[in-house]
């Protein structure tokens, strides 16, 4: 059991039987007032967001939590099929279960996936991933539009900027947090 | 953690605030930090240090002077308070206090006034302090024009999400206060928030014209609560009568009832007219140094003890 005073930014509790992660969070007490724990919370499930307010005596439990190293294989319309590297058992989530990872996930690629007790709920991804450019415009020197990026689209689909002398066929690392360019990889 | 210009604006403004009282005639005081007995405060935990507390201010022990000397007197000095912790609170942080012995909330406030004024135009005079300030909000604020009153009524009938009765009634009344009203409170110059219901009295006196209010105050800045002040309630039967509720909030909560600090109620009595307030000086560098943490204002703070 958590108390009000163990709240703190990236907490999991249990609220209404789901697990929740803490987002935001602030302490405050006005004057000689009494002690309150502002937070946002974020389910883990349906990945909704809200905000509440807790007092001293309120009680928290622990949402347990299990990560497993599995593999990614394939998607087939909106279920993405991951392997378990051990028991090679396969399940899948959904892209809206996701989110943005989907940007990232290239075959074989191997991830943590997330357990709320039997259901995987999320994954995380490595926080570097190198990503082949797909598509690519040529750079056209002496363009003077003063812009110093230009979009392109990597395997997995995803559209981003990156400096104009990336081309077609490197490959090239992204920040999955941000999902923003790092830098060229040589192979 | 502050870095050494951080250290040296730090210093220059606790030198500041001795300088401004001193000119006024206030005697600075060092009362002792752990004491066998607290004010009971059943919003506040006090830390343990052997079998006595670390003080969670030098309220009791400054009004114990004040009453037996009867002399204006201020102090800086750490205060305790247990699990509270954030971007504007640490377990160990540092308090100014000050207490009239003839005057009253009004009088606190015109203090609070010419203090900040004294310590801003100090710190204008050394250029590279002047640089910091004018770069906070007390470079854009109006700090000379009138600073603002707002009664805790006018306050929840402008932004508070509930009527105050409503909030009373429900115990939510810190939380309108925290959530609704302070954000908005000392924007653009200095704002009093005062008459606080009498529920919310603690230590003050109740008005005369209407014993509903406390002649209770807190300062803010640029949303930022800095300051609490008020009369001094100085009828020691009535202040026990609220003592006897905050430790009946104590037992329920504890299983224990703390006891009742009668060398205070007995000096007390000696009281006539006074007046108090506790004003965090952390805060206020915050606020001068422009930024959002307390932990950037100290010079060690718990999380650097720590990886």
């Amino acid at each position: 059991m958590f108390s009000a005073s163990d709240l703190r930014k990236g907490l999991k509790i249990l609220i209404d039987n789901e697990p929740h992660i803490i987002v935001d969070f602030q302490f405050s007490k006005p004057g000689k007032g009494q002690a309150l724990y502002r937070t946002k919370l974020k389910n883990m499930i349906t990945g909704s967001q809200f905000s509440n307010t807790y007092r001293s005596n309120d009680k928290f439990e622990k949402a347990e939590l299990e990560e497993r190293k599995m593999q990614y294989l394939y998607n087939q319309a909106d279920e993405y099929h991951f392997m378990d590297t051990e028991n090679y058992e396969q399940l899948f989530l959904t892209g809206e279960q996701l989110g943005d990872n989907i940007n990232y996930l290239v075959d074989n690629m191997e991830v943590e996936v997330l357990f709320f007790g039997p259901r995987p709920i999320d994954i995380s991804l490595p926080i570097f991933v190198n990503l082949t450019v797909t598509q690519a415009d040529p750079w056209a020197r002496g363009d003077t539009s003063g812009t110093d990026t230009k979009p392109i689209t990597v395997e997995t689909g995803y559209k981003l900027n990156v400096p104009p002398f990336v081309e077609e066929g490197d490959k090239i690392q992204i920040d999955t947090r941000s999902g923003e360019y790092v830098t060229r990889v040589k192979e | 953690m502050l870095d050494i210009l951080g250290l040296q604006f730090r210093a220059a403004l606790f030198h500041l605030v001795r300088s401004y009282f001193c000119g006024q005639d206030f005697l600075e005081v060092d009362t002792p930090i752990r004491q066998p007995v607290l004010l009971p405060e059943s919003n506040i935990t006090p830390m343990a240090s052997g079998a006595w507390f670390l003080q969670t201010s030098p309220e009791l022990c400054m009004k114990r002077l004040l009453a037996r000397q009867g002399q204006n007197i201020f102090q800086i000095c750490p205060c305790f308070r247990a699990d509270e912790r954030g971007s504007r609170h640490l377990e160990e942080f540092t308090m100014l206090e000050w207490y009239r012995s003839d005057g009253d909330y009004f009088d606190l406030m015109a203090d609070c006034r010419a203090l900040v004024d004294y310590v801003i135009e100090g710190l204008n005079q050394r250029e590279k302090y002047g640089a910091i300030v004018a770069r906070s909000c007390f470079g854009t604020m109006v700090v000379d024009k009138e600073w603002q009153t707002v009664t805790v009524a006018e306050a929840f009938s402008r932004w508070g999400k509930m009527p105050l009765e409503e909030a009373l009634n429900s115990k939510r009344f810190d939380e309108v206060i925290a959530i609704d009203i302070e954000p908005h409170l000392g924007l653009q110059s200095p704002t009093f928030l005062c008459d606080y219901p009498a529920e919310c009295a603690s230590l003050a006196r109740l008005k005369k014209e209407d014993a509903n209010l406390a002649e209770r105050f807190e300062l803010y800045i640029d949303g930022m609560e800095l300051a609490n002040g008020f009369s001094e309630l100085t009828d020691a039967s009535e202040q026990r009568i609220r003592f006897e509720e905050e430790l009946d909030r104590i037992e329920q909560r504890d299983g224990a009832r703390p006891p009742m600090p009668e060398k205070f109620l007995a000096d007390l009595d000696r009281l006539d007219r006074a007046a108090g307030i506790a004003f965090g000086l952390d805060r206020l560098l915050m606020l001068l140094l422009s930024v959002s943490t307390i932990d950037e204002v100290v010079s060690l703070s718990a999380d650097d003890w720590f990886e």
